[in-house]
């Protein structure tokens, strides 16, 4: 039988089913950080048990940590108490831990593929949404809840419906100053932030085909933002030279044998998806959105669109913007480049050709945050750190950060953040913050003129 | 164990808003417990409440003509991040069923795992209760998780909605999948034994 490659991956890992019911699905790799594990390990010793396979797990601490002075005790007395309860749990359970002052810290989703811990056709799933940025190397990788997380602790399984098979396919190649988030945050405002609930999302198409492994899990990353539960693409040669020589990948014969295995990880000719949709990579022009969903979005050189729901009209009252006016050349006061979406070497290599030789606007306060220690690392090895401190800029230490304000990096009401991240809810990124989501180049531009500004407008790029 | 999930008949209280992602049910700043406990009192905390802690009575939760436990919600409810709180917050608050015309996958999960039972209607089913809910906030609306039906009885209408047998059973008698897992462990070892044999 035909076969996606979703259904090659799913299928391999099905232990049981139910009848009229989910099925048991077996996990390969699970992550885990400090906000949504807790509760787990509570439950789990209050049934008298351990962790059933504790090698399958890591963790590490991200979205309650603060992004300066992480060598100091957390000043905020709650999240110094959830991080520790993480150290606890880790230690009377032998699951390995990433936390703050170790080498490998950083945004679950970051590290994960770095140390090599994520390898296609696994199951991953961690207690976030965004484990569908795993995804890139063609995993079967989502979001999960807590109990949910207990269950894999416990049973190294989780209890799950197959969801449905869409594929989307960008044929052709990406203009200038266009990246693979403007292609997500394209294909949302098209399919709208429900378009993908219930589905599974294959990426395929030769503009995918030609992006670099941190381009891939930028897209991949913001699959749920149309509500799929996750997002992949096909492992090719870019898969594998960007795995080779990582911390927890097969080594020598193990790895040559596991390419092999990695080779037959594609969909069939001809197998069946429930959902297709096709878009031209030419069509697609530097993104930004205008409202409090994802699917909210605007080539940056548009106009805002004009509604009469109140759902829409609400969310551009809170944005303080006009239905047919220009967004291009509006004032802005935040800048953030980071999370698991925008926060790899990628990404601050991109911000930084395009404000090298430039100054920061002085309305403009800007976050700049590595995803890990890793991608730390590289930017100073780099010299990027550099180049960036010349024209105004200072780097924090890693962490979610200002994405989802669980820490001290909260954007103030009323004010506008151009966000790399994934998400601009009313009040994710503080109450009453106003987040204007777009890519690196797009943060980079506004930060330089402090208004919205096309990249391919800037010198950088002539 | 969870609660049992018996038939009943309440009111219901409408929040007539599309998209309510899980950054509205609970905001992040409110995620920092190691304990899962009063996160009801955070439910829709940014809507609830102004920056000076005030109620804001327009909000139908601090409406007095409204309460129950059914909360009915505009399409795509629960969107956003997989943070089981928001399901741990509504639950706690009291409700005990949210109706939509449509919930994203992660939240649905999580809230059936609480014994909280998400209802989805047609659009259209939809558009008629928070009609009716809104025009006569004492409208008793009775769910009926055996037969699978919300009805209500003075609109003399009764809308069927889908459930897995497996789900409705683990609610009707308060299972939980971690328990089942449990009982297949033996199941899954072997799974892993096969695993290593074959690769």
């Amino acid at each position: 039988m035909k076969q996606t490659l979703f259904d090659k991956i799913w299928d391999a890992h099905v232990v049981k089913e139910i009848e009229d019911g989910p099925s048991v699905l077996y996990i390969d790799r699970h992550f885990i950080h400090e906000v949504t594990s807790p509760v787990a390990f509570g439950n789990l010793e209050k049934r008298g048990l351990k962790v059933f396979r504790p090698e399958q797990t890591i963790a590490t601490m991200d979205h309650n940590v603060p992004t300066l002075n992480q060598h100091l005790p957390i000043h905020d007395e709650l999240s110094r108490n959830q991080v520790n309860s993480l150290v606890e749990n880790c230690k009377r359970h032998g699951v390995d831990l990433y936390g703050l002052g170790h080498d490998w810290q950083g945004i679950v989703h970051v590290i994960g593929p770095e140390l090599g811990f994520t390898q296609p056709g696994m199951t991953i799933v961690c207690g976030d949404s965004h484990t569908s940025t795993h995804g890139a190397f063609g995993s079967v990788a989502f979001g999960i809840g807590t109990s949910e997380v207990e269950m894999v602790l416990g049973n190294q399984c989780i209890l799950q419906n197959k969801p449905q098979k869409m594929r989307i396919t960008i044929e052709g190649e990406l203009s200038k100053a266009v990246t693979s988030k403007d292609v997500i945050l394209y294909v949302i405002s098209k399919i709208s932030s429900s378009g993908g609930t219930g589905h599974f999302i294959e990426f395929d198409g030769s503009a995918i085909r030609s992006m670099s492994m941190e381009a891939r899990m930028s897209l991949c990353n913001m699959s749920i933002e149309c509500g799929a539960r996750g997002g992949l693409i096909a492992p090719d040669e870019t898969t594998f030279e960007y795995l080779k020589g990582k911390e927890h990948c097969p080594k020598g014969d193990d790895w040559d044998q596991a390419v092999e295995n990695w080779k037959t990880l594609y969909t069939d000719e001809g197998a069946q998806f429930d959902t297709k949709y096709v878009f031209i990579a030419e069509d697609i022009a530097p993104m930004i959105t205008y409202g409090t969903n994802p699917g909210m979005g605007m080539p940056i050189d548009g106009t805002v669109p004009v509604f009469d729901d109140a759902s829409s009209q609400k969310a551009l009252k809170y944005m303080g913007l006009n239905g047919g006016e220009k967004i291009e050349g509006n004032t802005i006061d935040y800048v953030f480049l980071g999370s698991c979406t925008n926060g790899r070497i990628e990404d601050f290599r991109q911000f930084t050709q395009l404000v090298k030789g430039h100054k920061k606007a002085d309305n403009v306060t800007a976050w700049l945050v590595p995803g890990s220690k890793l991608v730390e690392k590289q930017i100073i090895n780099e010299g990027l750190d550099v180049i960036l401190k010349e024209a105004g800029f200072e780097l924090r230490q890693p962490g979610c950060s200002a994405c989802l304000a669980m820490n001290d990096d909260k954007i103030p009401a009323g004010k506008y953040a151009v966000s790399t991240s994934n998400r601009n809810f009313e009040g994710r990124q503080g109450p009453g913050s106003r987040t204007l989501l777009a890519s690196p180049l797009v943060a980079a531009a506004a930060a330089i003129t402090g208004k919205i500004t096309d990249p391919r407008g800037m010198t950088s790029f002539q | 164990m969870l609660e049992k999930f018996k038939t009943f008949t309440s009111t219901a209280v409408p929040v007539n808003i599309e998209n309510i992602d899980t950054d509205q049910i609970i905001p992040a700043r409110f995620l920092k417990a190691v304990e899962r406990k009063g996160f009801g009192d955070n439910l829709f905390r940014d809507w609830r409440y102004d920056k000076q802690n005030n109620k804001i009575e327009s909000f139908p939760l601090n409406n007095e003509k409204y309460s129950g436990k059914i909360l009915v919600a505009g399409k795509n409810f629960g969107c956003g991040s997989s943070r089981e709180h928001a399901a741990w917050s509504i639950y706690d608050y009291g409700f005990r069923v949210v109706v939509s015309s449509y919930f994203a996958d992660i939240f649905k999960n999580n809230a059936l795992n609480n014994g909280l039972l998400p209802i989805q209607v047609t659009e259209k089913q939809l558009a008629f209760i928070m009609e009716t809910v809104q025009k006569n906030p004492n409208t008793q609306m009775e769910v009926d998780l055996e037969k699978q039906e919300l009805r209500i009885p003075s609109e003399n209408v009764t809308y069927f909605f889908e459930i897995t047998s497996y789900k409705k059973e683990c609610l009707i008698e308060g299972y939980d999948d971690f328990s089942y897992l449990q009982s297949r462990l033996s199941e899954i070892e072997q799974f892993e034994n096969y695993r290593l044999s074959a690769f």
